[in-house]
């Protein structure tokens, strides 16, 4: 037994094996880690969902899932559509140029955000705390009510195309998701880009 | 402690000596029971841990009978649920014994939270001790969410729904780590697996290190008692303090008095009133969860109200996240932002008396806005509390540092 340890030798031994394992530890987090993503099924389930639209009647709104979430259309009138702009005339909106790029695909950022003017696809899940807002379609009672969404949780309220109202806990407007015409009764929600 | 080579394999000193020359336990049985000295002058307050010990051990007991009939599918869970409480035999007398327990379990770590809060327990020597116990409310929260999933009613989806939307409120991170929390784009049989086995298996194992971290602690500084002492600085002859009992057979035989006056209140609640009017098993959870649809009334079960009545007080989705987060971690900070050296309420000035009185009935009014609608004077009142909660904590070090106190006794005292 000799006093003569190398200390630099065995610091830099001890900081390279601390090194190492803390690599190892790392490296061997990333299949736990990943195994809590979506996983395959579920996002071949998250596949693109057809709607035939012929059988809604006009003021008329049905629910679907799409990716386990829900997503509403609604058949607006023509008297619906006018709402929207007394809505806006009344300055009631956070966001009425939809102007948070995230909440919809660009061919929604209009007056109606949606593909077509009659036809809204819309997520029914309020973007405060992700509660499905109730459709309350008629006007009133109160004078500021046009008609549209309201969410029974936290009491967001929100238009007849999803945009949400002033002073309420919902940051943003409804958001809604990629969908297309492929026919011209009949939309594919979850794939890309727009009208037909 | 350590015994020669030779002595161990002789014949002398039977089964105990044994044993004790393989493994310590005549040591352990002294050094955390027999010959372990807590102060003798407790009161009622200081039951609850012991209380603690015993509503973990029916959730423990309760859950793993539970399991052997759940099925942790969303195709199955409700009515696995169901099966429980009409076929198995006695399931529904299990079932109720765990949901019950889960209410008792929070009104039980309350009132142990707010016995440390009167007595300073935790000061100076004390800080970790009241932090592992701060670890164990975050580990029991998660737990009691995670297992409130499990039935999958429309209470457990759509509360679920709600409190794993918060997190999508950190900005840039949130929404991926929603996912990596769900497993799927909404919450669905993935997310209800996942729950389960935390649930069962990693959250139980998390809470049973910490509570044997917590009492080693513990028995490591000495048990504080209502005045406040330290009553290992005045010994006798024999090395005992002077004002201790030994926690076995006396502390223990009083607290088998307690728990069993604490079972027959439990019994009760279990037999006459399991649901507690909706709020220790929620109306709406008795329909099975509904993804299309959210039930008119939404509330988290009792326990979390106090939390949600201040999230629900900020017209901001961000910044509710955040002071609820604020909430809930606030305690943790206690033994530093606590600047008077006196511990018991007894000889501490009558501003803190004040400022924890407001405390409590901020804490009681904030859980009762919880379960209210969000709306009108509601709402504003859930302001007002908010405010009288975070002053307590915010504004501590100043009114406890220029607060009055009385002379602390030397030794443990008896009052009427």
């Amino acid at each position: 037994m000799t006093d003569d340890v190398d200390r630099n030798r065995r610091h830099f031994l001890t900081l390279a094996t601390a090194v190492t394992g803390g690599a190892g530890i790392a490296l061997a987090a990333i299949p736990f880690l990943s195994s809590l993503k979506p996983s395959a099924r579920a996002q071949a389930l998250g596949a693109p969902v057809e709607v035939p639209l012929a059988s809604l009647e006009p003021g008329e709104m049905i629910r679907v899932e799409w990716r386990g979430r829900l997503v509403f259309v609604v058949r607006r009138t023509e008297e619906m559509l006018a709402r929207l702009q007394q809505v806006e005339a009344q300055d009631l909106l956070r966001d009425p140029e939809s102007k948070v790029t995230e909440q919809q695909p660009d061919f929604a950022v209009n007056g109606y955000r949606s593909a077509k003017r009659e036809f809204l696809v819309i997520e029914g899940s309020c973007t405060h705390l992700g509660c499905a807002p109730l459709p309350q379609f008629q006007v009133g009672p109160s004078d500021d009510w046009f008609g549209g969404f309201f969410c029974p949780c936290h009491g967001s309220k929100f238009d007849l195309a999803g945009r949400v109202y002033k002073g309420v806990p919902a940051p943003t407007n409804l958001r809604v998701p990629p969908y297309r015409f492929i026919k011209d009764d009949v939309i594919m929600i979850g794939a890309e880009t727009g009208a037909a | 402690m350590a015994r020669i080579e030779s002595e161990i394999g002789t014949p002398k000193g039977g089964f105990m000596k044994w044993i004790d020359d393989r493994f310590p336990f005549t040591e352990t049985m002294k050094a955390h029971a027999t010959e372990y000295y807590a102060s003798k002058n407790f009161n009622i307050w200081y039951v609850f841990g012991v209380l603690a010990m015993v509503v973990l051990v029916i959730q423990l007991v309760t859950g793993i009978f539970l399991t052997m009939n759940y099925k942790p599918s969303s195709a199955e869970a409700f009515a696995s649920v169901e099966y429980i409480m009409r076929d198995v035999e006695w399931g529904w007398l299990i079932r109720y014994m765990h949901s019950t327990g889960a209410s008792f379990f929070f009104i039980i770590v309350y009132l142990h939270m707010f016995r440390a809060m009167l007595y300073g327990s935790y000061k100076k020597p004390r800080e970790l001790i009241w932090i592992i116990g701060m670890l164990i409310f975050f580990v029991l929260m998660a737990e009691a969410f995670a297992g409130y999933l499990l039935p999958w009613g429309q209470m457990s989806y759509w509360g679920a729904q709600v409190i794993i939307s918060l997190f999508g409120a950190i900005p840039f991170v949130g929404e991926t780590l929603v996912e990596y929390i769900r497993g799927d784009y909404s919450i669905s049989d993935i997310t209800l697996n996942r729950f389960f086995a935390l649930h069962v298996v990693a959250l139980p194992l998390a809470l049973i290190a910490l509570v044997f971290v917590h009492i080693v602690a513990l028995h490591h500084v000495g048990s504080n008692n209502p005045d406040g002492i330290e009553i290992k600085y005045h010994k006798g002859p024999d090395g005992i303090p002077l004002d201790g009992v030994a926690f076995h057979p006396y502390h223990t035989s009083k607290d088998l008095v307690y728990i069993i006056a604490f079972l027959m209140v439990f019994s009760f609640v279990m037999f006459f009133a399991p649901e507690m009017g909706g709020y220790f098993l929620e109306h709406a959870n008795f329909e099975p969860a509904n993804t299309m649809a959210t039930p008119e009334h939404i509330a988290p079960v009792w326990y979390f109200t106090p939390f949600y009545a201040i999230l629900r007080a900020v017209p901001n989705k961000l910044w509710g996240a955040i002071l609820m987060a604020a909430a809930v971690l606030l305690p943790l900070f206690l033994p530093w932002l606590d600047r008077c050296r006196v511990k018991s309420i007894r000889y501490r000035g009558w501003i803190y008396k004040t400022a924890l009185g407001t405390f409590a009935i901020s804490f009681l009014v904030l859980g009762w806005l919880g379960v209210q609608p969000a709306e009108g004077k509601y709402v504003l009142m859930a302001r007002v509390f908010s405010v009288l909660y975070f002053a307590f904590f915010l504004l501590m070090p100043y009114y406890t540092a220029i607060d009055k106190t009385k002379a602390v006794p030397d030794r443990v005292v008896y009052h009427g």
